[in-house]
């Protein structure tokens, strides 16, 4: 299965590429990190939505769509918002002691 | 799928790249959450485009009710409180994963290798989702902090994993044993609740980063469920993000993950009654004002204390008074410091304290010699000297911050009851050493006053 395959390429690579970028984030910023990432991979609200808008789901397949719509969303709008609110805080030192 | 579609996948992944990318310093962080935020925006404007979605009901009420719990808790939340709120999103991200993986399952018959990227994706899911809420407890103080054991308890763990990782291969193996989809589901929820049960505060930071991880696995999983290469590189990503930042924890700690997980480190130790009274030099905090006033190098330690008695403000206040006095004062931050990465970072800058000022162990700890007073706030195991000279000790070999190391020391504490661990911290009896007890926002406040009162 060539597409499957195709898939577990792109896995490795994007793995790696994660480890190489995460590894140069300031420890000062690790947990505005973990609140970005934690957004990000919120991606799966892509999954959310083709479950709950399908034509002529279940019940039980829309229930389930919107409930992890609406907790994607949640860690979608807080995860962004909240590391926004964070970074605003760091400051640098902008007089001379 | 449109090529509209599918250029908009394309480049949310290259957002979100560069999203971690800009990440990396100050500077540049806040560019990645603009370039995080469109990248999302991209995907799920492309996603509604698709003629599989018709049916807009169900996800804009998603939509909306997401936005409602989402928007005050990204705006009401304490930032002491930023751990707790970062476990209950690992929930409610992993148990999205979980329910979209079940709903898959469900709609209709799968076999090779979606089935087994459905199962990985919904025992990940639940197991975290589980685990996260469990976090999120102990965080919250609604759970016992402390870990509960028992004999056998990581046998028992064990076994209750290896029973739905086999429900999992047997399914897969007979993808018409539909039952088999319940039982793994129902004891993923279980483990999860298992492997956090003995799981103490100061392994906060290390099952956090290991969750945050397993989230972001799930979402993975869920794009070779779904032929989706944006949702493997944003899993990815974040998979990788969290087992890093649980490899910094655990070398922070000089343990490995298997003795996180499985130690049930900061158990409290039944050894022989009432340990001896040991005397200690205790001062006012008036005192302790005099002594950095004079001093030239002062640097403060911060901790999870300092967290819970909401001090960083009067931190920031005792800083800028020694400051204008003319002494320097610097941070010296853990890595564990808190309960989970970066936590002690935020709430200091949070009191608007310069981010230069906070050092890192490897650069602030040859400078401790120098230190004519450290001042350490509610921390402990990170400036137990035993670390370094007690080879029984259970946290020997751990990187301290070498506060011993400095002229005077300086330690708010409530008590003398042992922290955290458990563990007796020999910096207390040192003959330098100063104990100021109380509560640290209250002897923060009397160092200032009396710092204020003298500068008349």
């Amino acid at each position: 299965m060539p597409v499957h395959e195709l898939g577990i390429y792109v896995f490795i690579l994007a793995a790696f590429l994660g480890l190489e970028l995460i590894r140069r984030v300031s420890p000062l910023l690790h947990t505005p990190l973990m609140s970005l990432t934690n957004a990000i991979s919120a991606i799966s609200v892509v999954g959310a939505i083709l479950i709950a808008g399908e034509e002529n789901a279940s019940t039980f397949s829309r229930v389930l769509g919107f409930i992890a719509v609406t907790t994607a969303t949640i860690n979608v709008v807080s995860g962004y918002l909240i590391t926004d609110r964070m970074l605003k805080m760091f400051k640098k030192q902008e007089r001379k002691p | 799928m449109p090529v509209m579609v599918s250029f908009s996948y394309i480049a949310a992944a290259v957002l979100f790249v560069l999203a971690l990318k800009w990440m990396s310093a100050p500077a540049t962080a806040r560019r990645g959450v603009k370039a995080g935020e469109l990248g999302m925006l991209l995907a799920v404007a492309g996603t509604l485009l698709r003629h599989e979605v018709v049916d807009y009901e169900w996800i804009l009420a998603g939509f909306a009710l997401g936005s409602a719990i989402g928007i005050p808790l990204a705006y009401l939340m304490p930032m002491t409180a930023v751990p707790q709120r970062t476990a209950i999103s690992h929930a409610f991200g992993a148990l999205a994963a979980a329910l979209i993986g079940t709903a898959e399952f469900y709609k209709h018959p799968q076999h090779g290798f979606i089935l087994g990227a459905l199962v990985i994706e919904v025992l990940l899911g639940y197991l975290t989702f589980t685990g996260s809420l469990m976090a999120f407890g102990k965080l919250q103080e609604i759970l016992p902090g402390r870990p509960l054991v028992y004999k056998g308890q990581n046998i028992v763990n064990l076994s209750v994993f290896a029973a739905a990782a086999l429900a999992g291969i047997y399914l897969i193996a007979n993808p018409s044993a539909t039952w088999a989809f319940p039982v793994l589901s129902v004891l993923a929820l279980l483990f999860g609740i298992m492997l956090i049960v003995p799981i103490g505060g100061a392994d906060m930071p290390t099952v956090i980063a290991l969750l945050n991880s397993y989230a972001g696995l799930a979402a993975s999983f869920m794009g070779f469920a779904l032929d989706n290469y944006l949702l493997v590189i944003a899993g990815a990503l974040d998979g990788a993000s969290g087992l890093i930042l649980s490899i910094v924890m655990c070398r922070a700690m000089n343990r490995s993950f298997a003795n996180v997980l499985f130690g049930a480190f900061g158990q409290v130790r039944t050894q022989g009654g009432a340990a001896e009274k040991r005397p200690v030099r205790s001062a006012e905090p008036e005192e302790a004002a005099e002594i950095l006033e004079a001093a030239r190098l002062v640097i403060i330690v911060p901790g999870y204390g300092m967290a819970v008695a909401q001090a960083q403000y009067k931190i920031r206040e005792l800083y800028d008074r020694l400051t204008k006095l003319g002494v320097e004062v610097k941070f010296a931050i853990h890595p564990v410091a808190g309960r989970m990465p970066g936590h002690m970072n935020v709430l200091l800058a949070e009191a608007d304290i310069p981010y230069d000022r906070l050092s890192e162990l490897d650069e602030i700890n040859p400078e401790f010699a120098q230190a004519d007073a450290v001042l350490v706030v509610g921390a402990n195991d990170v400036v137990n000297p035993a670390a370094r000279t007690d080879s029984s000790s259970p946290i020997y070999g751990m990187p301290i911050l070498d506060a011993d190391k400095a002229r005077t020391v300086m330690v708010i504490k409530r008590s003398m009851n042992p922290g955290f661990a458990g563990i007796e911290n020999e910096l207390y009896y040192m003959n330098k050493t100063l104990m100021l007890f109380g509560d640290a926002k209250a002897v923060l406040s009397e160092m200032n006053k009396s710092l204020a009162a003298q500068r008349v």
